[in-house]
């Protein structure tokens, strides 16, 4: 067992995942801003993609495997069916949340709806939007090693011949390189929206 | 309506037997997981130094992937369902310590500080203010911990737990397309199931005047964000 044999999986897993989550994600995202406008749907909305966070992964890589097949496909549609709700919640909550004060002074200032967006809104709202995409990528770690069982790529490849053959090191040369990815992604990304609470909350 | 009929009489059986061995997983090791971690969570608010930190590791625990682990600790415990009770009560910890914690200190300071003005023993703040009002949180938690249950237990089936993940993946393995939804579907219905009936255990608990979306406006936006979408 050396170095190429995990790199491979652990490259084909960050693919799947970044995959996966950039297009839930994205969905999520747009839908937050068109909710927004709709404040009747959203409870609708977020009660829909949080039905789709409830189902168990196995069970809806079974479902996703009826209809795409066996592959990575399945895979990253899961991924990113779990992806939409923390971005979709967390993007929605963020904006939300942002104080009215500032939009009365962005407006003051003679500037337009997308210029308060991108340039008010948006930015204070990033530590929150970045919370919800830490826990779809963390999620989707966890939910692409399982991906395997519908023909996946990845880390899961490993954990599953290992456990097949009863080879112990096959199981953890798959397993420990899953945990470690996880733990960096939600340590990384939790240090980086401090910093980014901090400099949108303590200027007051 | 016959094919269903078909259906059932070939795998009705395996289908309970798989869920009894399923709700088994899942009942055991979320009441274990009450039994600690509340207790647990109400320690912390009373250690406040060493809290943050042990927040922050149980969070990060959480993020081992539910196959990783079982997988990790085949060295350590073996197969079966003695080492997959194990590890779904461990998981099981998480999610109810943290909103116990989370949803504790929630708690306005000033209502705690009236109740100390009024007379009323530690004791008594605890279990007719603190715990009432964050009882909704705490609920949040237990119904999270408990949809999660349904999810890893499935996985339980792959070091011999049992349980309905044992159809999905014998499905699976023979590409029977029967087999297959005979274990997912019952999964499927449990997680919405389960995630509903907390639901409305979580209203229930709701102190009135307290509202569920007020509980979570007045936690702090850092807390919120983990509470909402976890």
């Amino acid at each position: 067992m050396n170095l190429s044999d995990i790199a491979s999986p652990t490259f084909q897993h960050l693919y799947l995942v970044i995959t996966g989550t950039l297009i839930g994600g994205g969905v999520g995202f747009l839908l937050a801003i068109w909710v927004r406008q709709r404040p009747r749907w959203a409870a609708t909305l977020i009660g829909l993609a949080e039905v789709i966070q409830t189902l168990p992964g196995i069970a809806l890589l079974a479902f996703l495997l009826l209809a795409f097949g066996l592959g990575d496909t399945p895979v990253i549609v899961a991924l990113a069916l779990y992806a939409v709700l923390p971005v979709l919640g967390n993007t929605y909550e963020g904006l939300q949340g942002v104080d009215p004060v500032y939009l009365a002074i962005g407006k003051g200032l003679g500037m337009t709806p997308g210029q308060i967006f991108r340039q008010i809104e948006l930015p204070l709202a990033f530590p929150v939007i970045l919370a919800g995409l830490r826990v779809a990528l963390v999620t989707s770690i966890g939910v692409a090693t399982i991906g395997v069982f519908v023909g996946g790529d990845g880390l899961g490849v490993l954990i599953y011949r290992g456990l097949q053959t009863i080879d112990i090191q096959k199981m953890l040369s798959g397993a420990i390189p899953a945990a470690l990815l996880a733990i960096a992604l939600e340590v990384g990304l939790s240090l980086w929206e401090r910093r980014l609470t901090r400099a949108t909350t303590s200027k007051w | 309506m016959s094919e269903l009929g078909d259906f059932w009489s070939k795998y009705g059986d395996q289908i309970l037997q798989a869920l009894g061995q399923h709700l088994y997983l899942v009942g055991l090791s979320v009441v274990l997981g009450i039994i600690v971690a509340i207790p647990l969570g109400i320690i912390l608010t009373r250690i406040p130094r060493w809290a943050t930190t042990i927040i922050a590791v149980v969070s990060i625990a959480q993020t081992v992937p539910s196959l990783v682990l079982f997988v990790l600790l085949i060295p350590i415990l073996g197969i079966g369902t003695q080492p997959a009770l194990t590890v779904l009560v461990l998981y099981s910890l998480l999610p109810i310590l943290r909103n116990t914690y989370i949803g504790l200190r929630s708690v306005d300071p000033t209502l705690i500080d009236a109740s100390r003005g009024q007379g009323m023993t530690s004791w008594e703040i605890l279990t007719i203010v603190e715990l009432p009002l964050s009882a909704p949180i705490i609920v949040a938690g237990i119904r999270l911990s408990a949809i999660y249950l349904v999810s890893w237990a499935t996985i339980a089936a792959l070091i011999g737990a049992g349980g309905l993940g044992e159809l999905i993946f014998s499905g699976i393995d023979s590409y029977d397309t029967t087999l297959l939804l005979a274990g997912a579907i019952p999964t499927a219905l449990l997680a919405l199931i389960v995630g509903f009936v907390f639901g409305i255990l979580r209203r229930l608990v709701t102190p009135r005047g307290l509202g569920a979306d007020k509980a979570q406006i007045l936690l702090k936006p850092d807390l919120r964000a983990e509470v909402i979408v976890r």
